[in-house]
């Protein structure tokens, strides 16, 4: 195997050598978008198919990745959505039972550039100090890359949703409820747990509040998705018609664009939760639950009129969950659904349900 | 949830003494904790026995109880302190089993004392296998097929519903002895009856084998408030059938999808809630198959464990420390995580390298062993070391191991694997074993393919492959050279972990040539840090690893510096007394006002705790690691001689100016015997007789001159290694053939004329005499201790019990010996510590060795005389002088007081059956005990029950005496007879009694006569109560070796010389006129009258 050597060149000129792995670059190619890193141990199929990180380069921080191979299973989406991945090391031969390819050739099967060889401790302490900020990489010259991460848009004031939104609807599940799910770049997990409280009807993110009330549903569900909620399309606006006429769950993006539905404002944080062990305390109970994570915005605590904070995160005190004083409707920033994370959050499907139930008289 | 006010004071257990399975992790946990709890202000009472632990330094608790563990003396302190809470969980398997006696015992009730961390409940559920794989079942974990037994016949039955093959293990035992894996009816049944026997229940779980699956290990912490964290994941590179203690264990999981661990984590969680454990730090262990990831708990400890003191260093996160926060009543989001400061402790952490831990054993100390692993623990110590990738934490962890190897092969030692053929090298790597690293890399170099290994030994493909890496880049950088490599080729050379001895030995060049080259090419080493958060969050606390990348991180201090070596991995001979010496310097330079620096490899050990030092280094202790960190950090100087023979081996070759206290050229002198008898000479102090000798012809010349017996030992060795007294022409010969070769000795430096072999007149009968002293650079002296030896010379100082003050040495004795230690070390122009070893016959004084460097008694001698000799040498070694010191009041003088302190030894033979539990001139105890009471005797009788050795009281003691013994052996027999025991012998010890007009009840036979019976029948019979057995040369298969073995067997006590017998029988009667009272270290510091001494009234 011949190294192509690659450079990794961010918007502040911050300069890493690496080598390419993935899909091939042209001699004078490079891949672009906003780099920010991930913690997470393992669990790096379930980021790189994540579609919330659409116009982003993932940087992991654990140094080995690809160990125990890529399987069709834990795949978040139908394919990546990312601009490129950053590594320390790419493992050479994977072992895993569950093992059906190698994240090399997932890599190339779906046209994703990557740079392995990189001190990503160095670039994970660069964007921490100095905050999330577009980079190019790629076998290009250092004057291209640099241009090329100049010219990245990065993440606030960009729709990136309608790149990774469904296009038709459809449907998911054979749980009791019916459900519709608005999908700003929806993962897997979590459709697999609403399916199984209701069957769950997944839809465009420009769908209207009229045709989502025409479905009759029990309940709504917002989803995570990429980037900037103020560009989330139209559903800010929508959002308010079915607010107290149906029950609604969202999370990360959902989260965020409920708040801004019910009056609150959100900001681009410096580099973002990205990981598997963060902790977020419930307010009500003091429980500590360890959540994955996945945004650069957030909403700003206190900003949203008649609601009550639910869930802090302990290592910052963002704000990571709400629920509406008097409508039927709450949120959560962090990933209860996990895929990859911890489990300890699953219980918020079940309080969905009982939400729907509840709402729709048919407690049990 | 704040910190609970309703208790005032709580006790905390200790583990005792060192011994295989537990080890300096619990002086670890058990100082965190003490340290926390008194910093909450809650009132610290700690019992341990073990007087090297840096737990029991006074000052770490209110009260510190340095008595035997055992459930009478636990009793006793907690009728006088009067305890609220016992912790239990920090204390190892030890402190655990002691918390569950006083719970059956009714003595925690009786005194209203309340058990925090760990209920008896959860602990019952958690240590009963039974009643551990019901609750399992119940809560829908998967637990391997099993049955348990308590007689022969229960585990015949259980046989038919296991099947072959399975694993037995006995309950209630730590580090797993007593089981392992049989695979015929005829294994089963010799070691089921094994199992029962060791097991202190007589009970045994009998489980389907599930060798040669994956083994994982998750540290799970939980609080009051039913928060639950996994703090580390571990995956093993040895697959099951190893003991995960004898395991080479990686950290984090590598093999494990999210999906899969995310099921693992949900099951440890759900194992710790049922079983209970209601606050702490935990550890679940589990198999996965490789061929379904089927998962299956295999055991939980509900307590802090080896692991979790090896997840606490690989992540950062303090487990114990923590555990004893939530013990108190605090909940993890209300602790802060001390290196971020930031952030609570209520996450979980995250990692960007990779820990690879890998054990160190002893196997060259016990003849007669196998050295292959299995289920039963066998290892002493272990390495961690921390790399961006595997293969870099992999040989660094290799180098540091301090066995002559410098990475995974691509060295000297790697030659002795290629005579063997590839089909018989491929069965070696089968079987784990220390060296099936190296083996595995041979087969990978050779060209086996990585499925074909795998197949063979069941590690996964993935560590193989990260191997390959390693083997490739070897092939590659054999064909460049120092001439041509580039700097590109350095980097990944370095990153793969390759040293500079093994591109030395790759270039056949020098280590200093790759050195110089490497640093010209501009590859240096970057610092990175330990962070428990991968870079997310500024850290605050300077825990450091070497790698070779962009950046570092290092920085810059205000202060001058001190760097301290560690003393490596816990080997025999070289323990945690030297750790107690290393955190006594950096707390005292610390106090002085220094920033230092500790640098360790071992991850047991209160050193490489983060807080111990202003910085710390994970690091090899290797010329190359050294020196990068003091190229990095520029101190005004480094520590050699308080960590052992570790360091002391680099302070040659390290820059002279920077090396603190005494110099390396005094260093020499004192272990170059031609310099060494000059000095002497010169001092006109008295030696054996001796020389040096290369090879045989000039050994059988020395003892041509000097006669037999004659003491052989390689120089340069720690702990007595290869030491042997010999006989006769032959025993010479044997001795020096075994020296002479390429064997386990050879690694650690083999025998030439630079380490000649000294033969010295053995003084038999001679009484042994260690001093500790302290000289500084004005020439001021202080004698630290004089200790007597319990056991003659020849037994190794390191292996016989010591008291001080000495019992039977006169009083113009002890002047000469302080005298003698004053002028050695004036002459050496000691600056720190030195000890000193004598023998004394009759009147003369002999020196034996003198060694300026910290010892391993200096933590006994601070414990007994409350002079803290290692925070004062450290001092010295910066240049205070001691009358400063006794200005500023570092330097006291010893307590006053009456007072008896006897240090004892703890030896593994229980883990070794195959070996000759005997004691001699090599080095073989793991661990000490201290006995301390107000008479010789008493502090005799201490030493031994909390040595494990329960004396007898009445009935039978079995004499068997060499006839060198045969005196002292009289004697006490006499007092055995005077206190009401009946006396048994071997027919030459029967008629040295009667001729003294005792009277011998039975005299036994030799074994192998026919007529009558014999000494292994009576021992077997249980009518001994004690055995009393010298042996008579080393016979391998002698009667003694099949007294002793039969002691062992039958678990009665067995003393195995003479001295040791009459400081048991004076012992004993003095326990006959004296109530065994508890007194703290505080009140002996404090100075206790020979008054206090409780007389029996004759009432029991």
């Amino acid at each position: 195997m011949t190294l192509k050597e690659y450079q990794l060149v961010l918007a502040d000129g911050e300069t890493f050598e690496g080598e390419g792995i993935g899909a091939a670059l042209t001699d004078d190619g490079f891949a672009a978008g906003e780099v920010v890193f991930n913690t997470v141990l393992s669990g790096y199929q379930e980021v790189i198919t994540d579609p919330s990180y659409a116009g982003q380069i993932i940087t992991f921080t654990y140094p080995h990745i690809g160990n125990y191979g890529v399987n069709a299973a834990d795949d978040e989406a139908s394919r990546p959505f990312c601009r490129g991945v950053i590594i320390r090391d790419l493992a050479r031969r994977q072992s895993n039972w569950r093992s059906e390819e190698h994240l090399d050739d997932f890599l190339c099967r779906h046209g994703l550039a990557g740079i392995a060889g990189i001190d990503t401790r160095r670039l994970t302490r660069h964007i921490r100090d100095r905050g999330a900020m577009p980079g190019a990489f790629g076998p290009a010259d250092h004057a291209t890359l640099l241009g090329a991460a100049q010219a990245e848009a990065g993440t606030a004031g960009v729709d990136l949703v309608s790149l990774v939104t469904t296009k038709e609807a459809y449907t998911v599940g054979d749980g009791p409820r019916r459900i519709v799910a608005y999908d700003f770049g929806v993962k897997t997990t979590m459709l697999r747990h609403l399916g199984e409280i209701g069957t769950v009807t997944v839809v465009p993110a420009h769908t209207s509040a009229d045709d989502v009330l025409a479905m009759n549903p029990d309940g709504v569900f917002l989803s995570n998705g990429p980037g900037d909620p103020e560009e989330a399309g139209p559903i800010v606006d929508e959002l308010p018609k079915l607010l107290g006429k149906v029950p609604i769950f969202g999370i990360c993006l959902g989260h965020q664009v409920l708040a801004l539905a019910m009056g609150g404002t959100t900001y681009k944080m410096k580099f973002g939760h990205h990981g598997g062990n963060v902790p977020v305390q419930d307010s009500r109970t003091g429980k500590v639950e360890i959540t994955a994570q996945n945004h650069n915005f957030a909403v700003e605590a206190g900003s949203v009129p008649n609601v009550t904070e639910t869930h802090v995160c302990l290592n910052d005190e963002a704000l990571e969950g709400l629920v509406h004083n008097d409508y039927p409707a709450f949120s959560v920033q962090y990933h209860p659904e996990a895929g990859p994370g911890p489990h300890d959050s699953t219980y918020l499907f079940e309080e969905f349900a009982q939400l729907m139930d509840d709402f729709n008289g048919k407690a049990a | 949830m704040p910190k609970r006010t309703d208790i005032h004071s709580i006790l905390i257990i200790g583990s005792g003494p060192i011994v295989i399975g537990q080890a300096c992790e619990f002086d670890y946990s058990g100082t965190q904790a003490c340290r926390v709890l008194k910093e909450e202000g809650y009132r610290i009472i700690l019992a341990n026995s073990n007087p090297a632990t840096i737990m029991t330094d006074p000052t770490f608790a209110d009260a510190t109880y340095v008595e035997p563990l055992d459930l009478s003396i636990l009793e006793k302190i907690i009728e006088k302190e009067k305890p609220d809470a016992v912790l239990p969980t920090l204390g190892g398997q030890t402190g655990l089993n002691l918390a569950m006696e006083l719970q059956e015992s009714g003595v925690l009730k009786q005194h209203g004392v309340e058990l925090i961390g760990a209920d008896a409940e959860a602990i019952e559920t958690a240590e009963d296998r039974e009643k551990f794989k019901v609750a399992m079942t119940e809560i829908g974990l998967d637990c391997a097929r099993s049955a348990i037994a308590h007689t022969m016949d229960e585990a015949r039955a259980a046989i038919e519903q296991v099947g072959l093959p399975v694993i037995i293990r006995p309950a209630y035992i730590l580090g797993g002895r007593g089981t392992g894996i049989a695979e015929t009816m005829e294994e089963y049944e010799r070691m089921a009856k094994y199992g029962l026997d060791a097991s202190p229940i007589s009970e045994i779980l009998i489980e389907e084998s599930i060798k040669g699956w994956k083994e994982y290990e998750l540290e799970v912490m939980r609080d009051r408030a039913d928060n639950c964290v996994i703090i580390c994941s571990i995956e093993n590179l040895d697959p099951m059938g190893v003991h995960t203690g004898d395991s080479i264990t990686v950290a984090p999981a590598q093999t494990l999808t999210d999906v899969e661990y995310q099921k693992m984590r949900d099951g440890s969680f759900a194992c710790i809630r049922r079983v209970g454990v209601e606050t702490g730090g935990s550890n679940v262990q589990w198999a996965v198959d490789p061929e379904s990831g089927r998962q299956i708990v295999i055991e939980m400890n509900p307590r802090v464990s080896r692991s979790s003191a090896l997840a606490s260093k690989a992540t950062g996160f303090p487990i114990a420390k923590i555990a004893a926060k939530l013990a108190v009543g605090y909940t993890l989001d209300e602790i802060p995580n001390d290196i971020t400061k930031k952030t609570p402790a209520s996450f979980e952490p995250s990692i960007d390298y990779v820990v690879t831990k890998i054990p160190r054993w002893a196997f060259e100390k016990f003849p007669g062993t196998s050295g292959v692993l299995g289920t039963s623990m066998q290892s002493v110590g272990e390495v961690m070391a921390i790399g961006r990738t595997f293969p870099e934490s992999l040989q660094k962890a290799l180098r540091s191991l301090e066995q002559g190897r410098h990475g995974l092969n691509a060295d000297p030692a790697e030659l002795t694997l290629d005579e063997i053929p590839t089909e018989e090298l491929t069965k070696m790597a089968s079987i784990g074993t220390p060296d099936r690293p190296f083996q595995l890399e041979a087969l990978l170099r050779r060209g086996v393919g990585i499925d074909d290994v795998f197949e063979a030994t069941a590690v996964d493909p993935w560590f193989l492959d990260q191997m390959l890496m390693i083997t490739e880049e070897r092939a590659h950088l054999e064909t460049l050279s120092l001439d041509t490599i580039t700097r590109r080729e350095w980097r990944r050379a370095k990153q793969l972990g390759f040293s500079d001895p093994q591109l030395a030995y790759l270039w056949n060049v020098t280590e200093e040539a790759v050195r110089a080259a490497r640093l010209a090419a501009g590859v240096a080493t970057t610092f990175k840090t330990v962070d428990t958060c991968a870079a997310e969050f500024e850290a605050s606390t300077p825990y450091h690893y070497s790698t070779y990348e962009d950046s570092d991180e290092v920085r810059e201090g205000e202060r001058e510096k001190v760097i301290i070596l560690g003393s490596g991995p816990n080997r025999i001979g070289q323990g945690i007394e030297f750790d107690y010496c290393c955190v006594h310097a950096s707390f005292s330079l610390r106090d002085a006002g220094y920033e230092t620096i500790m640098v360790n490899c071992n991850p047991e050990t209160v050193s490489t705790d983060y807080d111990t030092s202003d910085r710390l280094y994970f690091e090899p202790i290797t010329y190359e690691d050294v020196m990068d960190i003091i190229e990095r950090e520029k101190p005004k100087g480094v520590i050699v001689s308080l960590g052992g023979q570790t360091p002391l081996k680099l302070a040659d070759r390290l820059p002279e100016d920077l090396v603190l206290g005494t110099s390396p050229a005094s260093i020499d002198l004192a272990e170059d015997r031609e310099q060494w008898n000059a000095m002497c000479a010169r001092l006109e102090i008295p030696q054996p007789a001796g020389g040096t000798a290369v090879d045989i012809d000039e050994a059988l010349e020395i003892t041509g001159k000097i006669g037999y017996p004659a003491l052989v030992r390689p120089s340069y060795v720690l702990g007595g290694r290869a030491m042997e007294i010999v006989y006769d022409d032959d025993h010479l010969r044997r001795a020096m053939a075994e020296l002479a070769g390429f064997g386990s000795l050879g690694k650690e430096g083999g025998l030439s004329a630079e380490r000649p072999v000294l033969v010295d007149r053995f003084l038999e009968d001679a009484t042994e005499v260690d001093v500790d002293a302290l000289r500084d650079h004005t020439g001021d002296s202080v004698i630290g201790a004089v200790m007597e030896h319990v056991e003659e010379a020849g037994v190794h100082s390191g292996d016989s019990a010591c008291s001080i003050p000495p019992t039977s040495l006169a009083a113009d004795t002890i002047a000469v010996i302080e005298d003698y230690t004053r002028r050695i070390a004036e002459a050496l122009d000691v600056k720190g510590l030195i000890n000193v070893q004598y023998a004394v016959k009759g009147n003369q004084v002999f020196v034996i060795e003198a060694n300026p460097r910290a010892s391993r008694t200096v933590p006994f001698v601070a414990k007994a005389t409350g002079v803290p000799l290692a925070k004062i040498a450290s001092r010295i070694m910066v240049g205070s002088t001691l009358a400063e010191l006794r200005t500023e009041g570092l330097m006291r003088e010893p307590v006053e007081g009456d007072h008896v302190a006897v240090k004892e030894a703890v030896l593994p033979f229980n883990r070794f059956p195959e070996a000759d539990a005997v004691l001699g001139p090599e080095m073989r105890s793991t661990g000490e005990v201290m006995g301390i009471d107000l008479t010789p005797g008493l502090a005799f009788v201490k030493s031994q029950l909390a040595a494990g050795l329960q004396l007898p009281t009445d009935g039978m003691v079995f004499l068997s005496l060499a006839d060198r013994d045969k005196d002292v052996g009289v004697e006490a027999a006499r007092i055995f007879t005077e206190l009401g025991f009946t006396l048994a012998a071997t027919s030459g010890t029967a008629a040295a009694l009667r001729v003294a007009g005792l009277d011998v009840a039975v005299e036994v036979a030799k074994l192998g006569d026919n007529d009558g019976e014999n000494a292994v029948d009576l021992i077997e019979r249980g009518d001994v109560k004690l055995v009393v057995n010298s042996p008579r040369g080393r016979g391998p298969r002698a009667d003694g070796d099949h007294i002793r073995s039969a002691a062992g067997m039958e678990s009665v006590p067995l003393l195995t010389t003479g001295k040791a017998a009459l400081a048991a029988a004076r012992g004993l009667r003095d326990w006959k006129a004296h109530r065994l009272a508890v007194r703290s270290l505080q009140e002996y510091h404090a100075g206790v009258s020979i008054d206090a001494l409780e007389a029996h009234r004759g009432d029991n």
